[in-house]
């Protein structure tokens, strides 16, 4: 009996083949993005500049996490009736948890963003993890798995909001680097950047274009579409 | 499965304890909000006169921030016939500490225009030179937008200005608040023409025109861009008798 408990102990927190999948497949093969096409609405608006892109990843990535853990310790007991109700409830609250710890330490970017971060609420990554793996996972492999999607998230986050800041306004994270005038690192006179990526449409057009780059590269993924 | 009166517990339980959770962290990290908003505030406020104060303005501390506010700032509160109004009535219209920079204006504004209360700054810089800052107030696309103007001292010429709004558009209409270049172009119009009319600072999609009353609008946030001409033409003319005022005496 002692020995199958500690071999349960050790499923529970290891961190093997399984767990490392966990944590890698969201990245790549199973992006949520790129693969599964969730969030979208969240990669349209908020890949305009980086540094937005970058403190929303961070959010979505410990909300995703915390949420994935918290289901995954209440899921015996979550009423089935109301488990959407109460799986929204643990979003909203880790939200507001990041929105008033924000609030008190960086109160500029709390200004700037305060839009998004109720946003996050939304977003449909975080309520899709908990449906489909922490209602029916351990608590540590939840948690990988959140840590897992929420990267997943803001891998293509980072990678569209560089486009979009690169090419609509010639900088990146503020500082200018191509563009017509001297106080930009490269300077091409008469150079234009192009208007449109700032604009929400060119979001649909990186993101399909994202998507269909991913799918060339990676030939496991031409099987499942 | 759950009986009803189960997931009633339940809820009742997993609600009480997040809202208990919440209300903690939220009573006990005000004091901190209240600091670091009143802060912003002040920032806000001196970011129209950032030139004056000199380059480092953006990487002055809180404590800089509050410091030069007390020590070089003037502050009145205004009604709207010019008259300055005393600390216990702004008190008595429901603001605590009396001074213009606890006046709501998002509240002022939802007021009939003949009641309304607005803020002016004095700034009295290190070479003695005063400017004077006011606050408009309007609407941009997704929601409110607003702005510090500050002038010289012939409260004609625009010495700077800061713009700030609730939701516009990163990168679009919020370049109000974060493209500094185009901000700087209010700077050295006037609001007057030669003959005293009022012409404010326009703002022109395609480019300006007029050297003196207009700077060029942003690509892509023409209605962002309008809402400021709107409010400047509309908020600064609050400030007409304040103005009319002070140039007699």
């Amino acid at each position: 009996m002692a020995d199958v408990q500690v071999a349960k102990k050790e499923a529970a927190f290891g961190f093997g083949k399984k767990e490392r999948k966990l944590l890698v497949d969201p990245l790549n093969d199973n992006n949520p993005i790129t693969v599964q096409v969730l969030g979208i609405c969240s990669a349209l608006a908020v890949t305009t500049l980086l540094d937005k892109a970058l403190v929303m990843s961070i959010a979505v990535i410990f909300v995703c996490a915390f949420a994935n853990l918290f289901t995954s310790l209440l899921r015996m007991y979550i009423p089935k009736q109301v488990r959407m109700i109460v799986q929204l409830v643990i979003i909203a609250f880790l939200v507001t948890v990041v929105e008033l710890t924000l609030k008190a330490v960086d109160y500029n970017i709390y200004k700037e963003l305060s839009v998004f971060i109720g946003l996050i609420i939304t977003n449909c990554i975080i309520m899709g993890r908990l449906e489909a793996f922490a209602m029916a996972n351990n608590p540590w492999r939840s948690f990988l798995d959140g840590v897992g999607n929420g990267i997943g998230y803001g891998i293509i986050l980072i990678i569209v909001a560089m486009i979009r800041e690169f090419f609509g306004k010639g900088s990146l994270l503020g500082y200018k680097i191509l563009g017509p005038s001297s106080d930009f690192l490269i300077t091409i006179p008469g150079y234009q950047p192009n208007n449109l990526m700032v604009l929400f449409p060119s979001a649909m057009f990186v993101i399909g274009v994202l998507i269909w780059v991913h799918r060339a590269w990676n030939r496991k993924l031409i099987d499942i579409s | 499965m759950h009986s009803t009166r189960q997931t009633i517990i339940f809820v009742f339980i997993m609600t009480a304890i997040v809202a208990l959770v919440l209300s903690f962290m939220s009573t006990g990290l005000k004091p901190v909000h209240d600091k670091n908003e009143a802060v912003y505030n002040k920032k806000a406020i001196l970011s129209a006169v950032k030139d004056q104060i000199g380059d480092g303005f953006d990487a002055l501390t809180d404590d800089q921030i509050s410091d030069i506010f007390t020590k070089q700032i003037e502050q009145k509160v205004m009604d709207m016939e010019g008259g300055f109004i005393s600390k216990e009535d702004v008190m008595a219209a429901g603001y605590k500490g009396g001074m213009a920079e606890n006046l709501d204006m998002a509240k002022e504004k939802k007021k009939p225009e003949s009641d309304r209360l607005l803020p002016v700054y004095i700034y009295t810089a290190d070479d003695n030179k005063k400017y004077y800052i006011f606050n408009v107030r309007g609407n941009g696309l997704w929601d409110e937008i607003w702005g510090n103007i500050a002038f010289e001292s012939d409260l004609n010429t625009i010495a700077g200005v800061s713009f700030d709004h609730k939701a516009e558009t990163p990168g679009l209409g919020a370049e109000i608040k974060d493209n500094k270049d185009w901000a700087g172009q209010f700077i050295g119009k006037k609001i007057y023409a030669d003959d005293g009319m009022y012409k404010s600072v326009g703002v022109i999609k395609g480019g300006a025109k007029d050297p003196v009353h207009e700077v060029d609008g942003i690509s892509g946030a023409t209605i962002t861009a309008d809402g400021v001409a709107e409010m400047m033409k509309r908020g600064l003319k609050y400030y007409e008798p304040f103005i009319k005022m002070s140039k007699k005496g």
